[in-house]
């Protein structure tokens, strides 16, 4: 690492990238091997050896107190105190100095607002400033854009190139190609715990995917033009509470056809999941009607909608789509279990679990070493193929498939995406949600973009970037881009005026 | 941020865990932490039942047992006046402490040993010509006759814990039973085969509707069925003690707390004659052991309630109905346990209500069930066990003069030596879960 630098860490789910960088921020003790640090060896024991050594580190789970204000979690851990064994906290002077560190680095933090008030993006600028305070001179960033939407990215990308000019090295932890390409002096490609290879930022997007996974993969989506029939899920009205009473789906309408990709793109947590769950009959709608190939189902049952055709991949397979403790194979009937020919009355059959199970095996490429080991033990991207072999090898009519590739491989992303496709052309209406745009994109035929429980605009996947990013914000094409940002949950408006 | 979020809020038991944990996990995603699958917060109860079939079962309930015989032995020896005065002198004289300690032991569990499986004298006896093969037969006979309730209880008991509930209730459901099983026994003229199957029947639906109410209420309100069955073991056992006092159902001839009788016709068959005392119960206890392993690993409605038990989102998500699934798991449970309670007034055991009829089965068929790892083969051997001691204890007591509650205390140390590991494991666990999701935030980026 030079000074100065923005060096990229690439690799794919599960290549040792935040592992060598938990090393590096003393959180696990390397087996072989030293780090240097101005030539020379050092050993880092714990974190705060790391700090010692000038290295900061931004999680992707953020470590701040979320009733404390931005000055007290900035001093946490480093507490300023005065009036000698008295102890009195010295709040003036950290937060000068939090102001100070703001202000130097364009960072545009109010120094005095409580963290559970904060966008998630200003937040992560919390981590940052914590981190400068300490005096760092390598800021580790692990997977800083997960949560972002790209507006905050871009933000995010702005402080990076501040602070690379004042002199601070970077080490920015992502799988995402476009964030590495646009930042990044220096590429290093991770896979399986080796290095692949350093490239420059001006290699091809195609020529860093195939290092990451060590191939040629399909980036795009590969399919053809959506042949559309006839409307088979109309949701019209919708409105849903989630626990709270809160209201988080309010008003929804959409329409998905047969042979038609709908993609719902939206950063989590802006009503997807409930709007989702109400229409599986797995939470109870306020208002509105769901309407499946002309009939009513709001009041359906769970199961009733899964026999009525729909499949349905929901979007925490460890909670909600998985018995881990079950075998693969029960797992593979564990919404058809008590269907012919699985069973004949009350009696389970076991046989024809065992054959089915090795068919859709085989068929959905699932790397298991039998039918009859728990699916716990299998790997994210194996676990969720269950899934997708599960809901897929039965008709459908309407196919809903949440957050499809979190948390997966690259390869299995590719698998799986490739049968939603092959699903959508035998007529199957499908439904995505996603918080990856580029998912949503690749995929739909359509993308409707949620933003605080509403529908705030149905456009074609070739709309730009840029435009799909605003209306993630909730800055619709009517209104001005500042009088969108008042409302936006982020953004640097939103911290100007706060600061 | 998420961490202390999902940390701080405890394992609470009811239905609106689900929600906790989906709030939880909302605001984890609000404050923005990685959109990964979150792991499901596992249930203390799944987890305490990795533990207990995680460790060598046969190893270490064969530990467990020599581990809790050894400090019986201690008790033993602590409460025999005459072996611990020979301890004031032990440095003198150390043999008489040793050989006196061992004496009474040993003796003592002989006796464990002739009244549960077999009295050699007995059997040396038969085969010299000079006595009956009842006698050899005799401690077999009472073991087995202690085992068939204990089999009943501990089946409700696990069936409940394998669908995800704690059915603490058994000794309600049992009570229940108990009393509908006895009335069909009295007050119904009926042919003898004809009653016998009316009884056992009354039994089961008894305990079925003290099941019922329970895993409705959980199902419903989401009121824990460990609250629930506990009170609704005082009402049984409170309602046993009055309807005893009853025109129809209380003795005539009697003052005290008895019920009438009930009928030979309504009694189940003896199996090696009016000597023995062990009667078809056993061969029932059998029976419904096999169906509920049977319905445990190969029905749909088995397949429901161990998809529940481990992971109710899960199981809810692929359209099985959770409330329907714990209304029908404690409804089967309570007719289990009724079943044992039957067995207690129209086996050899008693033939009329008291208030201690159905004694502790209920209880008893809690520990039956963490024995046998709550699998139902496993609770026939944990039964047979317990109904050994049982049988064991009353010649221990009445030949040797140890106290029966030495006994008790036996199958509690075995149960804790089994289960305690299981629960201490189950416990911390718990907090190192929360502690490596903390450190795999650290730790892990994806």
């Amino acid at each position: 690492m030079e000074p100065g630098e923005i060096h990229a860490l690439l690799g794919e789910n599960g290549a040792g990238k935040s592992t060598l960088m938990n090393v590096l921020y003393g959180l696990i003790q390397p087996d072989e091997g030293e780090i240097l640090v101005d030539g020379e060896p050092i050993k880092i024991r714990s974190s705060r050896d790391a700090i010692d050594a000038g290295i900061g580190m931004v999680h992707q789970h953020f470590m701040l107190v979320p009733v404390f204000t931005v000055t007290e979690n900035v001093m946490l851990g480093a507490e300023q105190v005065r009036g000698g064994i008295t102890g009195v906290l010295d709040r003036r002077r950290a937060r000068a100095e939090v102001s100070e560190v703001s202000d130097r680095y364009g960072l545009r933090v109010d120094p005095d607002a409580v963290i559970e008030d904060l966008p998630v993006g200003i937040q992560q600028r919390v981590e940052i400033v914590k981190a400068l305070t300490r005096e760092v001179d390598l800021l580790i960033l692990d997977e800083p854009t997960a949560v972002l939407t790209p507006q905050e990215t871009d933000d995010l990308l702005e402080v990076m190139r501040s602070l690379k000019a004042a002199g601070k090295s970077i080490v920015f932890i992502t799988h995402k190609l476009g964030e590495v390409k646009a930042i990044a002096d220096r590429i290093t490609v991770i896979r399986r715990g080796r290095t692949v290879g350093t490239a420059n930022p001006d290699a091809s997007r195609d020529e860093l995917a195939a290092m990451m996974v060590g191939r040629n993969v399909s980036l795009t989506v590969e399919k053809a033009p959506a042949t559309v029939g006839e409307p088979v899920l109309e949701i019209s009205g919708l409105v849903v509470d989630d626990e709270r009473q809160c209201r988080v789906v309010d008003g929804v309408d959409l329409t998905v056809r047969a042979g038609e990709v709908l993609g719902i793109a939206g950063v989590q947590g802006n009503g997807q999941t409930e709007l989702i769950e109400a229409i599986m009959g797995l939470r109870p709608a306020q208002a509105g009607t769901v309407t499946l190939a002309g009939r009513r189902t709001d009041g359906w049952s769970t199961k009733k909608m899964l026999r009525a055709g729909v499949g349905y991949i929901p979007e925490d397979r460890s909670v909600d789509g998985l018995v881990k403790q079950f075998t693969v194979a029960e797992n593979l009937v564990l919404d058809i279990y008590d269907r012919e020919p699985f069973a004949a009355g009350l009696a389970l059959k076991a046989d024809a679990i065992a054959a089915s199970a090795r068919e859709r095996i085989g068929q959905f490429d699932v790397r298991t070493p039998s039918a009859d080991v728990p699916v716990g033990t299998l790997s994210g991207g194996n676990q969720q193929k269950v899934i997708v072999a599960r809901e897929m090898s039965r008709p459908l009519k309407l196919l809903i498939a949440a957050q499809p590739t979190r948390g997966v491989d690259v390869g299995s992303i590719e698998f799986i995406h490739s049968q939603i496709v092959h699903e959508r052309d035998i007529g199957t209406a499908v439904l995505v949600v996603s918080s990856e745009l580029d998912e949503v994109v690749g995929l739909a035929d359509r993308v409707a973009v949620m933003y605080r429980g509403r529908i705030l605009g149905i456009v074609s996947p070739d709309t730009p970037r840029e435009a799909l990013g605003l209306l993630m914000a909730g800055v619709t094409p009517g209104e001005s881009a500042t009088a969108g940002s008042g409302e936006s949950p982020t953004g640097p408006q939103a911290s100007e005026e706060s600061a | 941020m998420s961490e202390t979020n999902s940390g701080a809020d405890a394992p609470s038991p009811d239905k609106s865990e689900a929600t906790e944990r989906r709030l939880a996990k909302e605001t984890a995603e609000k404050a923005g932490s990685r959109p990964e699958p979150t792991e499901p917060r596992r249930a203390l109860g799944q987890l305490f039942l990795d533990n207990l079939w995680a460790a060598n079962t046969v190893t270490v309930t064969v530990l467990a047992v020599v581990l809790a015989m050894l400090i019986g032995g201690v008790l033993i020896v602590v409460s025999d006046e005459d072996v611990l005065a020979t301890f004031g002198y032990i440095f003198a004289r150390p043999s008489d402490a040793i050989n006196g300690s061992w004496t009474v032991v040993s003796e003592a569990y002989a006796n464990l040993f002739k009244g549960s499986v077999v009295d050699p004298a007995a059997a040396s006896a038969w085969i010299a010509g000079e006595g009956g093969w009842q006698a050899v037969f005799a401690p077999i006979s009472e073991t087995l006759t202690y085992t068939a309730p204990l089999v009943f209880t501990g089946l409700s008991v696990a069936l409940a814990f394998r669908g995800g509930l704690f059915n603490i209730g058994a000794q309600g459901q049992a009570t229940s039973g108990v009393i509908l099983a006895a009335m069909a026994g009295f007050l119904l003229p009926l042919p003898p085969v004809v009653h016998v199957l009316v009884a056992v029947l009354a039994g089961v639906v008894g305990g079925a509707f003290w099941g019922f109410i329970p895993g409705f209420l959980r199902a419903r309100t989401g009121a824990h069925e460990v609250i629930n069955s506990i009170m609704l073991n005082y009402v049984a056992v409170y309602f046993l003690a009055w309807i005893i006092f009853q025109g129809a159902v209380h003795d005539p001839e009697r003052t005290d707390a008895i019920s009438k009788r009930v009928e030979t016709s309504a009694q189940l068959p003896r199996l090696l004659g009016s000597d023995l005392r062990v009667h078809a119960g056993i061969l029932l206890a059998v029976a419904a052991t096999w169906a509920v392993a049977w319905l445990l690993d190969r029905s749909t409605l088995g397949f429901e309630l161990r998809a529940v038990g481990a992971n109710p989102d899960a199981a809810r998500t692929a359209g099985i109905s959770v409330t329907a699934t714990y209304v029908t798991v404690m409804s089967i449970a309570g007719a289990l346990a009724g079943l044992g309670g039957a067995n207690m007034v129209i086996g050899s055991t008693a033939n009329a209500l008291t208030p201690q009829v159905v004694a502790q089965i209920g209880f008893d068929g809690i520990l039956v069930a963490l024995l046998g790892r709550a699998k139902p083969w496993g609770v026939l051997m944990a039964a047979l066990l317990f109904g050994a001691l049982r049988a064991g204890g009353n010649t221990m007591q009445s030949v040797s003069g140890i106290s029966l509650e030495l006994v008790t205390v036996l199958q509690a140390l075995i149960v804790i030596f089994i289960a305690a590991p299981a629960l201490v494991k189950a416990i911390f666990q718990l907090r190192a879960a929360r502690a490596a999701r903390l450190q795999t935030s650290l730790a892990k980026g994806w």
